[in-house]
């Protein structure tokens, strides 16, 4: 035991030695997230060009002028808005259904519970490229498919429409992502008591009152905390619509990240596209802070 | 009893249906690789290879650097699983069990940067990996992707070190071992299925990250996967058959992977949704 002395007559007080284990990773958050952070908005009072770093002035709130009276500014947010809204949404809804559906003894749960968790691991660039050549106008089985079913009578450009492109792109992220929520649920509903259920049902109360008495209200934390990754995971949407259609067509699905990447490394303009990535910051920030004084609420 | 089986029946066709909708899909883009490329642009398409071509797959192979995005992607993927769990393990067991000022600071302020967006601080990361000399690096990006899956690894750790048994450590302590030696002899060992879970996550988080990939390594022979596959188009036609064929090169060991891991995925994806 001759070991333990040596080390510990080197005698690091417990708390320095806390300091210098949380450092490295630490000085990764602060030098890589932190300080780029300030950097952006630095950068986004600027009108700096790629081409001539150099030449770059301060240039006040200029470019957040011009972007608030910008209509193709207004467009994305409305875009990244509605895709949200609604992936989120029927996430929750179809991941609802499938997490009471895994919750259930039935033969084959195990398999069924395996594949979810499958377009979850799969690339977004992968999977975006499968549903587009799905989607595409003469080749895409989706055609095919209707078609043979009579829903259409001739096959659609479904990604080259502006009615049907952004709803391509949402069910694809529904397709990717449900599963996912699906399982954070299911992981919530595994933490209800069977016991409230038989007390429930002892009391004479159906199933549906069951769902909305029992089930609902325990779940609620789980699911706040499910849909606070979803969401902002959504309004960042960017790999998808990169792949399914480069933000057309006449920036129909142009989505805020989108809008930003064209921005700074198509127009070089990082200015302009730090001031856009700015203004997604604080949009996902006022995001969470609602969410978490929901949560905080729930707690109560 | 009749009832109850009809109901049974719709709830099974329920769950097949479910299932051939995720399926489905993986189905596409399987069968798509084995076509012949006369078969291809068929319309109707086609549900089944008039014939099993290799031809797509030795075309991703010898035609396309699918290969080097491959080896691009496991270079940047194992360093960033390896540098971003040696970081935060030390991390992890500190918070967990040392004793310091600041510790909820530093756990809110790594729960706050898993929510940044990427986009949010590409454009400096950019700069600053050209004056650091690290764009079309694999540096550049293992160390980008060590700090953006450092929160997720740093709670998954911190959480599961607090769920090892005290006892252990105390008892060391009385042996007279320092808190540094009882971290690496008693408690790293114990906590190796943690490791493990977290190691997977981080893995699959780097695996197939894009917007940074895409635009710090431009070059061609320093792309990972997830860039090269959505670069792969060709200028006028699209080379379905290539891009389906390298893609299931991709997803089946991910594939492989989730299925042989999927409690431990699915109990560290969860850890910190149910706890809140």
């Amino acid at each position: 035991m001759q070991k333990h002395r040596g080390i510990r007559s080197t005698g690091i007080p417990e708390n320095i030695l806390g300091y210098l284990m949380v450092a490295p990773a630490l000085l990764c958050i602060l030098l890589i997230a932190i300080y780029p952070v300030f950097r952006t908005f630095s950068l986004s009072l600027t009108d700096m060009k790629m081409q001539f770093p150099n030449m770059a002035k301060y240039i006040g709130l200029d470019n957040y002028i011009s972007l608030l009276q910008n209509d193709r500014f207004w467009s994305a947010t409305y875009n990244t808005l509605f895709f949200t809204v609604v992936s989120v949404a029927l996430e929750l809804v179809i991941g609802f259904v499938m997490a009471l559906i895994m919750n259930m003894p039935f033969k084959g749960r195990g398999l069924v519970r395996a594949a979810v968790l499958v377009p979850w691991a799969v690339p977004t660039t992968i999977s975006a490229t499968m549903w587009k050549f799905m989607y595409h106008d003469q080749f895409g089985v989706i055609n095919d498919i209707l078609f043979r079913m009579g829903f259409i009578d001739q096959y659609q450009s479904w990604l080259g429409s502006t009615s049907s492109a952004l709803w391509c792109a949402i069910i694809a992220d529904v397709w990717k992502t449900a599963p996912f929520m699906g399982l954070l649920l299911l992981a919530g509903l595994q933490t209800i008591p069977a016991e409230l259920y038989e007390a429930a049902t002892v009391d004479g109360a159906s199933k549906v009152k069951q769902f909305f008495r029992v089930t609902l209200p325990l779940v609620m934390p789980t699911m706040l905390v499910a849909l606070i990754f979803r969401t902002l995971d959504a309004f960042r949407v960017f790999d998808l619509i990169f792949v399914l259609t480069g933000g057309g067509p006449g920036n129909s699905t142009e989505t805020l990240s989108m809008y930003a990447y064209t921005t700074l490394f198509r127009n070089l303009n990082f200015g302009m596209g730090s001031a856009i990535a700015v203004l997604i910051f604080i949009f996902i920030f006022l995001i969470s802070l609602v969410y978490i004084h929901l949560l905080s609420r729930q707690n109560d | 009893m009749h009832k109850s089986r009809w109901s049974n029946i719709i709830f099974y066709v329920g769950v097949v249906i479910f299932i051939a909708i995720i399926v489905f899909p993986f189905y596409w883009l399987i069968i798509t690789s084995f076509k012949p490329p006369e078969q291809l642009w068929d319309i109707p398409p086609t549900w089944w290879p008039s014939r099993f071509y290799l031809g797509s797959y030795i075309a991703a192979f010898t035609e396309r650097p699918f290969l080097t995005y491959l080896k691009n992607s496991i270079i940047v993927a194992t360093s960033t699983t390896a540098f971003a769990v040696f970081v935060t393990s030390f991390a992890g067991y500190a918070l967990a069990r040392l004793h310091f000022k600041g510790k909820n600071a530093i756990l809110a302020l790594a729960l706050s940067v898993s929510m940044f967006p990427g986009i949010a601080i590409v454009s400096p990361l950019f700069l600053m990996m050209k004056e650091w000399n690290l764009l079309n690096s694999y540096i550049g990006l293992i160390l980008t992707y060590t700090t953006i899956t450092i929160p997720l690894s740093m709670w998954n750790l911190t959480t599961f070190f607090r769920t090892i048994p005290a006892d252990l450590e105390e008892a060391a302590k009385v042996d007279g071992a320092s808190p540094f030696y009882t971290f690496i002899r008693i408690i790293l060992p114990l906590a190796a299925p943690g490791i493990f879970t977290t190691a997977i996550l981080v893995f699959i988080a780097a695996w197939n990250e894009f917007l940074f990939a895409l635009t710090f390594n431009t070059e061609d022979a320093l792309r990972t996967v997830p860039v090269g596959i959505a670069m792969f188009p060709g200028q006028y036609t699209l080379p379905w058959g290539d891009i389906s064929a390298a893609s299931v090169v991709v997803v089946l060991p991910l594939i492989i992977m989730v299925l042989l891991f999927q409690q431990r995925i699915v109990s560290g994806l969860t850890a910190g949704a149910v706890k809140g």
